[in-house]
């Protein structure tokens, strides 16, 4: 195996297209494990934390781009991000412990494809982009498109992220974040669901998004459950809607951390709480 | 296999050394370096055993591959004590009983450092959920969370 830490996105998209098997390294609490454990064997680990963009959040069109490798202590501590975008911050910050949120990053919890990370079900409600570059040039897609199963991307040979693009705000907007662990912290999602949604003056929902983790072989855009809470004042009647969407969306197995039944319930009451969560952060906005 | 060349800071200290791609920072630590502090007990991240500071950022070394350290600066358990003087951390675990084996403890001591040295007035909370990446199988948490709150105060009012 060999080890290189380009300093050009050129070099780093030669070097991962120039061996059979490449892996790229962000802050590796994925990738060393996975080494140790002899599930990848690869030839190059290419290091893209010198790349340029690849550790920097930035100010762009009213909205953020975030580099592909920063880390979860890094977005927590950034002044502005956590104020527009809390549910991304929050469910990034889920990740692991103190160690692992100062190497963890976002585009690597987006690339390891896991059917439970954290951070994706939010950037799929926040309606996130991100930009790929590989041989054949640059491209965007939506987040929800970079997943296609366990451990598994769309990503072709020599392309990797670079950066994860979180799109301007409307006013009385907000986002959240809710998972189900059955202990307090250091565990992986029974079931995950990210709201985002945006209210008019008189708190009526006017856009919403609803993603569930950890209920099919990836992170899924439930728009049926987005549409139920759209038009309405977030009543009782728009929550029924919603619940009963979520519950249609899934698809989970059965596994040590919840049967499907119990994931299926679970993600009706994950997803209520959440947009919950979410309409109280956008009323509580100026 | 051809080995790389890494200059990086340990404990203060300019250090050199070659390692191979496989190796990680915690391997070159112990078995390169001779700082056998930092304790290999997982290898996966979830003890924090092998917790060491890189660039101001707490992280366990086994998760860090050893040619990433590269221009960077590293602060082990070796590094705590000045000389004789034990940092304030040191002697309340002392005072407080809060360890028994100790194969967790240098972990344990450099994630308080890094708390104490971001945030020198944590509450009991925010101290147990800082430290939630460290196991400790002996102690129950309990001396170790006062002793940190201990230190807390103490460094507070000198």
């Amino acid at each position: 195996m060999r080890y290189e830490a380009p300093e050009t996105i050129d070099a780093a998209v030669a070097l991962l297209g120039s061996v059979g098997r490449a892996r790229p390294l962000a802050g590796g609490t994925d990738l060393l494990v996975q080494l140790r454990a002899g599930i990848v064997e690869p030839d190059l680990i290419v290091d893209l934390k010198k790349l340029p963009g690849l550790r920097t959040i930035a100010k762009e069109k009213g909205g953020f781009r975030i580099g592909a490798a920063v880390t979860g202590a890094e977005l927590r501590e950034h002044p502005d991000l956590r104020k527009v975008w809390p549910g991304v911050v929050e469910a990034a910050n889920l990740i692991g412990s103190t160690q692992i949120q100062g190497r963890a990053s976002l585009g690597g919890n987006l690339c390891n494809a896991s059917p439970a990370a954290d951070s994706v079900p939010a950037l799929i409600a926040a309606g996130a982009t991100v930009t790929i570059i590989g041989p054949g040039g640059q491209r965007e897609l939506a987040v929800e498109a970079v997943a296609s199963g366990p451990g598994k991307t769309i990503l072709a040979k020599g392309e990797f992220v670079t950066s994860i693009f979180l799109p301007a705000r409307p006013p009385r907007s907000a986002d959240a974040y809710l998972r189900f662990i059955p202990r307090t912290e250091m565990d992986i999602a029974v079931v995950g669901c990210g709201v985002s949604l945006t209210l008019d003056q008189s708190g009526t929902c006017t856009a919403a998004r609803v993603a569930l983790g950890a209920v099919a072989e990836r992170a899924l855009l439930v728009a049926e459950a987005g549409a139920a809470l759209i038009g309405s004042k977030l009543d009782a009647a728009a929550f029924e809607k919603l619940i009963a969407a979520a519950r249609k969306a899934c698809r989970p197995i059965d596994d040590k951390r919840g049967t499907k039944v119990f994931r299926i319930d679970i993600a009706g009451v994950l997803a209520q709480r959440t947009a919950t969560i979410a309409a109280e952060r956008a009323r509580g906005q100026k | 296999m051809s080995k790389r060349h890494v200059s990086a800071v340990v404990n203060g200290d300019p250090v050199e050394f070659l390692c191979t791609p496989e190796q990680t920072l915690l391997d070159v630590l112990r078995d390169d370096l001779d700082l056998t502090g930092s304790k290999e007990c997982c290898s996966s991240g979830d003890c924090g055993a092998c917790s060491v500071i890189l660039d101001g950022r707490l992280v366990c070394s086994c998760l860090v591959l050893s040619a990433e350290a590269e221009g960077k600066r590293i602060e082990t358990i070796e590094g705590m004590a000045k000389g004789e003087e034990l940092h304030p951390l040191q002697r309340r675990f002392l005072e407080h009983a809060a360890l028994q084996c100790g194969i967790c403890t240098p972990g344990i001591l450099i994630a308080a450092k890094a708390l104490l040295e971001r945030e020198p007035d944590p509450s009991e909370t925010e101290v147990r959920f800082w430290l939630a990446g460290n196991l400790c199988r002996c102690t129950g948490y309990d001396k170790i969370v006062r002793a940190v709150l201990d230190t807390a105060a103490e460094m507070r009012r000198s």
